[in-house]
C-alpha cells in the first residue's frame, strides 16, 4: 500500500532543472532515505511535495488525494510534516511553544472562543499543553520545555524540530538531513529515534541524509537523485553496488578503479 | 569590578523586596507618599511645574509598580482597582488637568496595544497605524459634528447615547479596513511593508483632508467641529459635585466640564481594561503562538500548519479593531477631528511607545505609552511653565548669577520635544534594544508543575 506516489515531478528555476521527472513511491509504514550529491535536488524535492514550491509539472498523490496546488499548512493539516535543513526552530519562543505551533493545524482556532476563554477553549488549551510535554518526552527532552529554543544545544534542537513536525499527528515525515552536524554517538541515538517515530507513533519516515552510515543502516528503501533526476532506487545493498551511484558520488573514473565492474570508462 | 559593585545594593533589594510582607509596606509606603505629594500640590506654588512633573509620573506607574511585586494577585488587584477607581477621580477633582493626561495615556496605551499585535506579536512592521484610529474617529465625528456635512445638511445626525454603540461600530469598520490593508501586503515583509503601510497611513489622511469636495463628508482641512459626547445623566454632575463638597473642594466654574471629563475618564479605562484583557487572551491562545510563529520564521510556521493569510489578516484586524475602538472615544472627547491629527509623526510616536517599553509583552507596551505620553504632553510642557515662572519673578541663579530672563525663548524645553524623543529613541537602542520591559516568555511546564504540588490552590490565571 504506497502512501506516498509521485509521478514525473518537474521544477525548474530560471535554465536551472532542478527536479527532472522524478517518480518515487513510498509504501506506508516504510523507513525510506533519499540521497545525492550537493545540489542534487533532495530539499528542491521536499520543498515540491510541501507546497513550499509548485512543480512545474507531475504529480503527488498522498493517503489518496492529490497535494498539488496545496499551501504548506494545508500540505500539513493533509497529513505531512517536517524539518528542515538548518534548523528553523522559532527561536524566541520556548521549546514546549515550538512543539504547540505545530497542532496548529488539528486546533479550533476561534477568535470569539478565545476572547471568552470558553470551557472548550480551555479544555483543548491543556490538551495542547500535555500533548507537547508527552511529544518532547517521546524525543527525549523531558523537563526542558520551559527553554528557549535556541539556547538547547544543537542535537537537542533537531529533536525539538521533530517534536514538532510529530504534533500535527502526520501520516508522513520528511526529514532534512537530520543528523547533519552530529557526531557518531548523535547520529547512532538519532538514528534510533527515527525507528521509534516508525514503530511507536506508526509514522512513515523519508529522510534525506549524507551520512552514510545512517542511511545504510536504517533505509529500507533507497532513491538516488543526481542533478535533479533520479538515478536509482532500491535496498541498500543494491544501492550500494549501483555502478551509477558510484559514478554519482565519487565521479567516473575513480568509481571505474574501484568497483572494477567493467564499465565503460 | 564596578558593574558588580553597582549591582549589588540592587540585588540585595530584590531580593529584600521579593518578601510579600516588605513589598507590600514598601508598595504602600510608596502610594501614601506619591498620593499625599500630588494632594498637597498648590497651584500658586513658584515651583508647582516643576513638583507637579516630579510627583505625577511616580503616580501613574504605581500600577505597574504594584504589578511586579510579589504579592498575591487578588491584593494586586484589589490596590490597582483603588487607585483606578477612587485615587485617581479624587486627584482629578483636585486637578483636573491630571485628568487630562490619564485619559490621554489611556488612549496611547490604548492605540500602542494595538500596534502592538501587529508589530510586536505578528511581526508585521506597520507604519501607518493611526489611519485605523482615524477610521473610528472619523466614523463617529461624521455622524454628530455640527459642520456643514453631508450627513448634517441632510439631517443624518445620531444622538449622543449612539456614542456606546458606535465604539462598536468604530471597532467594525476599523477591522474592516485593516482587512483591506491587509489583503494587498500580506506578501510584503520588512522595509517593503512598513513602506506600503506608511503609504497606506498618508492615504487616510489625504482622503480625509479632501473628501469635502463635490460632497462634503469630512469637512476637509477644516476639520470636524462640535463632534458629539455621550450624554450625561443630571445625577452624575450631582454625585461629582457631591464628593468634591464633601472633601471641601471649590470646583471653580462650572461643574459640567469636569463631570464630563470624569466620565471620559471611566469610558477611557473600561475601553483601556477590555483592550487589556482582549490582548492577553489573544496572546496566550493558539492564535497568539501562531502570530509569534509567523513572527519568528514565516516558512517555518506555514510549513507547521499555520496559515499565514489568515492569521496576519486576523493581526491586522484585531490591531485596527483596537484603534477603531479608541478613535470613537477620542473624537467624541476632543470635540473636533482635523486631518492633522493623523499625521505619519502619531504613527512613529506610537510605534516608539511600542519600542521605549518592549514589544511583545503587554506592561511594557503600557509603560512605554506613559513614559511617551508624560513625556510629551506633560514634562517638556512643565518644564517651559516653570522656565516662563522663574523669568516672570526675574529669578537668578545663585552662584553663577545668571538671569532666567535671560535664558532665550527658543531653548525652551518644550520646542525640543522631538529632540528628546530622538535622544530617548536611540539610548534605547543602544543601551536596551529589547526594550524596558523585554516581552517575558511563559513559563508552561513550571506553571503546570506548581499546580501540580499545590493541588488546593486553583489558579484561574495562566500566569504570564
Amino acid at each position: 500500500m504506497m502512501l506516498l506516489e509521485v509521478k514525473n515531478l518537474v521544477k525548474s528555476f530560471g535554465g536551472i532543472r532542478a527536479v527532472r521527472d522524478v517518480s518515487i513511491s513510498i509504501p506506508e509504514g516504510s523507513i525510506s532515505s533519499i540521497i545525492g550529491p550537493n545540489g542534487a535536488g533532495k530539499t528542491t524535492f521536499f520543498n515540491l511535495l510541501t507546497g513550499i514550491y509548485k512543480p512545474d509539472a507531475g504529480s503527488v498523490e498522498f493517503n489518496g488525494r492529490s497535494l498539488i496546488g496545496l499551501r504548506p499548512d494545508q500540505v500539513n493539516a493533509a497529513g505531512m510534516s517536517r524539518t528542515f535543513q538548518s534548523i528553523r526552530l522559532f527561536s524566541n519562543m520556548t521549546v514546549l511553544e515550538n512543539v504547540m505551533v505545530g497542532m496548529h493545524s488539528r486546533l479550533d482556532v476561534s477568535v470569539l472562543k478565545t476572547l471568552l476563554r470558553t470551557g472548550g477553549f480551555n479544555r483543548q488549551e491543556e490538551h495542547v499543553r500535555n500533548y507537547a510535554r508527552e511529544l518532547l518526552h517521546f524525543v527525549g527532552l523531558t523537563g526542558k520545555g520551559d527553554e528557549l529554543g535556541r539556547n538547547l544545544p544543537y542535537g537537542d534542537q533537531r529533536r525539538v524540530e521533530i517534536a514538532r513536525a510529530l504534533a500535527s499527528d502526520p501520516k508522513l515525515i520528511l526529514l532534512d538531513e537530520p543528523t547533519a552536524g552530529m557526531n557518531p554517538q548523535e547520529s547512532n541515538e538519532a538514528t534510533v529515534l527515527f525507528r521509534r517515530v516508525r514503530d511507536e507513533r506508526k509514522v512513515t519516515v523519508v529522510l534525506i541524509e549524507h551520512d552514510m552510515r545512517v542511511v545504510m543502516g536504517i533505509s529500507e528503501h533507497i532513491s538516488v537523485l543526481d542533478y535533479g533526476e533520479k538515478i536509482a532506487e532500491g535496498s541498500p545493498k543494491a544501492i550500494r553496488e549501483n555502478t551509477r551511484v558510484i559514478q554519482a558520488y565519487l565521479g567516473r573514473r575513480a568509481a571505474g578503479a574501484e568497483v572494477n565492474s567493467g564499465s565503460p570508462a | 569590578m564596578t558593574a558588580q559593585t553597582s549591582q549589588s545594593p540592587w540585588t540585595t533589594f530584590r531580593t529584600w523586596f521579593s518578601r510579600p510582607s516588605v513589598a507590600g509596606v514598601v508598595i504602600l509606603a510608596y502610594l501614601l507618599i506619591v498620593i499625599g505629594a500630588l494632594l498637597s500640590l498648590n497651584r500658586a506654588d513658584l515651583l508647582f511645574p516643576l513638583y507637579s512633573t516630579l510627583v505625577f509620573p511616580p503616580f501613574v506607574l504605581s500600577p505597574l509598580v504594584i504589578l511586579a511585586s510579589p504579592l498575591d494577585n487578588r491584593i494586586k488587584v484589589t490596590l490597582i482597582l483603588v487607585l483606578v477607581v477612587i485615587a485617581m477621580p479624587l486627584i482629578g477633582i483636585y486637578d483636573s488637568s491630571y485628568l487630562e493626561l490619564t485619559i490621554q495615556i489611556c488612549i496611547f496605551a490604548g492605540l500602542a496595544l494595538g500596534l502592538n499585535i501587529v508589530v510586536g506579536f505578528a511581526g508585521l512592521l506597520d507604519l501607518g497605524y493611526i489611519a485605523f484610529f482615524a477610521v473610528g474617529a472619523y466614523s463617529w465625528a461624521m455622524f454628530t459634528s455640527s459642520a456643514e456635512t453631508v450627513f448634517f445638511v441632510s439631517g443624518i445626525i445620531v444622538p449622543g447615547w449612539a456614542f456606546y454603540i458606535f465604539i462598536f461600530v468604530g471597532v467594525v469598520l476599523a477591522a474592516l479596513v485593516g482587512v483591506l490593508l491587509g489583503l494587498p501586503v500580506l506578501r510584503l515583509r520588512g522595509d517593503y511593508l512598513a513602506i506600503v503601510t506608511l503609504g497606506f497611513g498618508e492615504m487616510i489622511r489625504v482622503l480625509a483632508r479632501n473628501a469635502d469636495q463635490p460632497i462634503n463628508f469630512t469637512n476637509g482641512s477644516q476639520g470636524l467641529l462640535n463632534v458629539g459626547t455621550p450624554p450625561m445623566p443630571q445625577f452624575w454632575v450631582d454625585f461629582i459635585g457631591s464628593i468634591a463638597s464633601t472633601l471641601g473642594i471649590r470646583i471653580a466654574g462650572n461643574l459640567e466640564p469636569l463631570a464630563q471629563q470624569m466620565l471620559f475618564y471611566f469610558i477611557g479605562i473600561v475601553i483601556l481594561g477590555v483592550i487589556i484583557v482582549a490582548a492577553r487572551r489573544l496572546d496566550n491562545s493558539a492564535i497568539g503562538r501562531a502570530w509569534t510563529a509567523i513572527r519568528e520564521d514565516e516558512v517555518a510556521a506555514i510549513a507547521m500548519g499555520v496559515p499565514l493569510v489568515k492569521m496576519k489578516l486576523l493581526a491586522f484586524a484585531t490591531g485596527a479593531a483596537f484603534a477603531g475602538a479608541i478613535g470613537v472615544l477620542y473624537a467624541a472627547k476632543q470635540s473636533f477631528v482635523s486631518p492633522e491629527s493623523f499625521s505619519l509623526i502619531q504613527s512613529i510616536s506610537i510605534l516608539a511607545m511600542v519600542i521605549v517599553g518592549g514589544m511583545g509583552g503587554i506592561r511594557g507596551v503600557i509603560l512605554g505609552a506613559i513614559i511617551v505620553t508624560l513625556l510629551n504632553l506633560q514634562v517638556l510642557k512643565n518644564l517651559s511653565l516653570q522656565l516662563n515662572a522663574l523669568r516672570n519673578i526675574d529669578f537668578i541663579v545663585p552662584l553663577i548669577n545668571f538671569h532666567i530672563r535671560d535664558w532665550p525663548t527658543q531653548l525652551e524645553p518644550a520646542k525640543y520635544e522631538r529632540l528628546v524623543f530622538g535622544l530617548l529613541l536611540v539610548l534605547m537602542m543602544l543601551f536596551r534594544p529589547a526594550g524596558l520591559l523585554p516581552e517575558p516568555r511563559r513559563k508552561l511546564e513550571l506553571d503546570v508543575k506548581k499546580r501540580a504540588e499545590t493541588p488546593v490552590i486553583t489558579s484561574s490565571e495562566t500566569g504570564d
